[in-house]
């Protein structure tokens, strides 16, 4: 049994470690720029480049009837001609100056992700704050945008993927903003014009919406200065309605899209908890143990690596600003669809009839402390990482409070959230394939 | 300009990883241990934490014949334990000590790796030591894994049309090399594979002579070095090292075209790969004239096929090309398009006939070359900013037959390229009969 004494060893040294490397590599400071925008800075010297993630709160959420997808669109025009630009104009300079560039347009948060060379960071923040600033929607850019969106919209309505996800958020939050074609249809794709750009332009782009974070080589005096260049333009407000909370439909229920294809498509889940619950931690906790990543998960281990039936599955808590929601997927051969969701359905209710062992709660809590600081390895990945604590409302010193809100969990806690918040027989199941065994 | 059509990521995917390394401001350290073991040591201190690489220089390409994909189960197999570390237990003492692990498999590469702490180091490295050579294996634990790899090829290629095209598209430009069958294996041979044939092919090629070692991270050559000559050093080599000589392709003679037909597919896609030397056959002029070549004709919104298809004659919604040479035996030229609504692949497939004749005539102009090589050198920088892409370039180059110096004089050389190398690259790698065309159609397409 040496080698049993060799692993408590390694798990007892793994403990400290959690522990000694929680301290964070480096340190955050809020900015605040002379014209009163503030940004999350972790100055770093080593890489000759600045990345800055910034979002607006207030998604595609917010895109108006019939204008599903308004956002999206918006997303691709940002680089086809600004100010005095045009499209070529600008391209031709963003190439020149090697800058990169790119928007997102989720269902809470419009996003934007910015790198530039430390060296040519005067005009690359100058044409970043032309083009959120002042796109022009060109006619030109704007219908070739358009028929690249109109040809993704038709391969993404192919996509068994897509198709299952989608017709998920359709039984579970019936009628609601989440649930519509957030990324637009090839109708609505094809009916918006410059007018409707401009308006989600002005609803979305404000200055008490913003959050920044930025990572590189760059001081906190002349961050100050690149706040104000590049978004002290923008209007301080907007008005948009607000939309109310979302009224999610628990099951039993399952939808199956008919297709030939040797693969079923399986999402399954039900309403769950938001990001400010208090219990979230615990739950989290819980569902890292259940669905989580990695090769160990309960739900992997006796579907994958058990039994084969598929590359993969997992399951874990969705928080969205309106709505929590718990998800997991997996595809399987067709004959061994209900197999596989079968097992689901059991591991999810052992689960929630015992909870986990202590063994895997202090497993989990050691894999989840000590890998932590794998967030945080590129000048990229911090930025990300900063950017969605802010939007996520958590505070400044999250980063180094959080590795001790998982040291303490306790099982008790854990056992209380997985019978909270599992609810086996209560499944939503949407299929895309030919599944054999549902009932 | 957006990107979000699947074939694309792809390709940029492949650009990311196959690209020759941009110029490097680093100091890397390289020896090799007595047993033979490559290493390579990439510091980045700016986090505490590393990225260790185990590559063997074999992929599916090495395979016996009838055993298409038992590489890549292989690949899988590696986790299920050693006498000292039984299933189960490799990952779950890297995921105790708060690592991210993971593997993958080319046709000239298999490659382990894990993301942890740098005090973590030495640990993984007795793991990854370990299971060099004391895997074992049950038909328990082959035949379920065999079974997950077969959900894994309906999952990424049976279920997706494009990717089944792809597959196709090897299968037809190669005619005799093994890189004409796929990675992953045909199904038919996938379901026959034993613990036998895994068994079999890691007595063949898992051996330290055969292996490369990369770590980047918080680390220095010196730590790195001490600590794999305690647990890679006492490893011997059970056979002799064997000169990896897989079957020739012969000299190509007919132009191939490929068309496949899908109700799953919405929208039509061209496609055109030609057969290039491998970056170790190439001089260095050739290798990044064939990379300037594709980034002239098809590198981002200033190269001519985007000018010309997109921008002037608006038939695609999207054009590109791109070269990779980062194999052992011979590379890709690839050249895309997809139609907008309303045009048509024969249209296409005329205006990008026309580009290759222009550019096969008359090759480029210095302003052309001189700003695509600038946009380059320029990029270069952002690898800097993962260290696991870093590890990726030197681990790619080293089991490929490319020295560590085509990797860090990479700037050097591709400033060394003349316009006129171009216009060779141009006029030696566009030629039809070594070339497949694809089509991608919907089912009622024309």
């Amino acid at each position: 049994m040496s080698m049993l004494s060799v692993t408590r060893a390694i798990a007892a040294a793994a403990v400290l470690l959690a522990s000694a490397i929680s301290a964070q590599a480096f340190a955050i400071q809020e900015v605040k720029s002379p014209g009163g925008i503030t940004a999350w800075l972790v100055q770093e010297k080593a890489v000759p480049l600045i990345a800055m993630n910034f979002s607006f709160k207030g998604g595609s959420v917010y895109d108006p009837q019939g204008k599903e997808g308004v956002s999206e669109f918006l997303t691709g025009m940002l680089d086809e001609g600004a100010g005095d630009l045009s499209s070529k104009e600008f391209q031709q300079q963003r190439d020149a100056l090697a800058f990169r560039m790119s928007f997102d347009s989720g269902r809470d948060f419009f996003e934007g992700s910015f790198q530039t060379l430390t060296r040519n960071r005067a005009k690359s923040f100058e044409l970043l704050k032309l083009a959120i600033n002042a796109p022009r929607f060109d006619a030109e850019p704007l219908e070739r945008v358009r028929q690249q969106f109109i040809l993704s919209v038709q391969n993404e309505n192919q996509d068994p993927q897509t198709i299952a996800f989608r017709n998920w958020m359709k039984e579970a939050l019936p009628g609601d903003a989440y649930a519509r074609d957030l990324n637009g249809t090839v109708e609505t794709m094809a009916a918006i014009g410059a007018d409707d750009l401009n308006a989600a332009h002005r609803r979305i782009f404000t200055r008490d919406k913003l959050q920044v974070a930025v990572v590189g080589d760059i001081d906190a005096v002349e961050l100050g200065t690149v706040l104000d260049q590049v978004f002290g333009g923008l209007p301080v407000s907007s008005s948009r309605e607000a939309v109310a909370a979302a009224k999610p439909v628990m099951g039993p229920k399952t939808v199956v899209f008919e297709r030939e294809m040797p693969q079923s498509v399986i999402v399954f889940g039900h309403e769950s908890i938001t990001r400010d619950d208090p219990d979230f931690i615990p739950a989290f906790v819980m569902s890292e143990i259940l669905g989580g990543g990695g090769f160990s998960s309960r739900l992997t281990t006796e579907i994958r690596e058990k039994r084969g039936l598929t590359y993969g599955v997992g399951m874990g808590l969705s928080p969205a600003e309106r709505v929590g929601l718990y998800v997991g997927s997996l595809q399987t051969s067709n004959d061994k669809a209900g197999e596989a969701l079968a097992l689901v359905r059991e591991v999810m209710a052992k689960m929630a009839n015992e909870g986990p062992t202590q063994a895997e709660l202090d497993e989990a809590k050691t894999y989840l402390t000590g890998s932590y600081a794998l967030r945080f390895s590129s000048n990229s990945a911090i930025a990300n990482q900063l950017l969605g604590l802010q939007q996520q409302d958590l505070g400044i010193d999250y980063v180094e409070r959080r590795n001790s809100l998982i040291e303490a969990v306790t099982l008790d806690q854990v056992k209380a959230q997985a019978k909270r918040l599992l609810h086996p027989d209560r499944l939503i199941v949407s299929v895309v394939g030919k599944p054999v065994g549902l009932n | 300009m957006i990107f979000r059509a699947r074939l694309i990521l792809i390709i940029v995917l492949t650009i990311i990883l196959g690209a020759p390394a941009r110029a490097l401001d680093i100091d890397v350290t390289s020896f090799t241990l007595a047993n033979g073991m490559e290493v390579v040591v990439i510091p980045d201190r700016r986090a505490p934490v590393v990225t260790h690489m185990v590559w063997y220089k074999v992929g599916a390409a090495d395979e016996p014949q009838g055993k298409a994909g038992i590489a890549h189960l292989l690949e899988h197999l590696m986790f299920k334990g050693t006498p000292k570390y039984p299933e189960g237990e490799f990952s779950r003492i890297v995921r105790a000590n708060g690592g991210d692990e993971n593997a993958f498999t080319s046709q000239d590469y298999t490659a382990y790796f894990q993301r942890i702490a740098r005090e973590r180091l030495e640990l993984v490295m007795e793991l990854e030591a370990d299971r060099m050579h004391n895997l074992v294996l049950t038909d328990e634990n082959v035949l379920p894994e065999r079974s997950v790899v077969q959900e894994e090829r309906r999952e990424r290629t049976d279920n997706d049309p494009s990717s089944l095209l792809a597959e196709q598209l090897d299968a037809a430009l190669y005619t005799a090399h093994p890189y004409g069958k796929p990675v992953i294996g045909w199904m038919s041979e996938v379901a026959q594979l034993t613990r036998q044939d895994a068994l079999d092919f890691y007595a063949e090629h898992y051996e330290p002579a055969n292996a490369v070692l990369v770590v980047a991270g918080d680390v220095t050559g010196d730590e790195v070095k001490l600590l794999a000559e305690r647990h890679y050093g006492p490893l011997k080599n059970r056979r002799p090292p064997e000169a990896r000589v897989r079957t020739q392709e012969p000299a190509p003679v007919a132009e191939r075209r490929v068309i496949m037909r899908d109700e799953r597919v919405s929208s039509p896609l061209w496609q055109r790969r030609y057969l290039t030397a491998s970056s170790r056959n190439l001089s260095r002029r050739e290798d990044h004239a064939l990379s300037l070549l594709a980034d002239v004709l098809g590198g981002g919104t200033q190269s001519r096929l985007h000018q010309k298809l997109t921008l002037e004659k608006k038939l695609a919604a999207y054009a590109g090309a791109w070269s990779s040479t980062d194999s052992l035996d011979s590379g890709s030229f690839a050249i895309y398009a997809a139609p907008n609504p309303g045009a048509s692949t024969a249209e296409i497939e005329k205006v990008i006939d026309e580009e290759l004749a222009l550019i096969r005539d008359k090759g480029i102009s210095q302003e052309e070359l001189d700003r695509t090589r600038d946009r380059s050198i320029a990029e270069a920088a952002y690898v800097l900013d993962s260290q696991e892409s870093l590890a990726r370039i030197f681990g790619v180059a080293l089991t490929t037959g490319q020295s560590i110096g085509n990797v860090m004089n990479w700037e050097r050389d591709l400033a060394a390229v003349t316009v006129e190398d171009v216009a060779k690259a141009a006029r030696t790698v566009l030629d039809l009969r070594a070339s497949v065309t694809g089509l991608l159609l919907p089912a009622n397409g024309s």
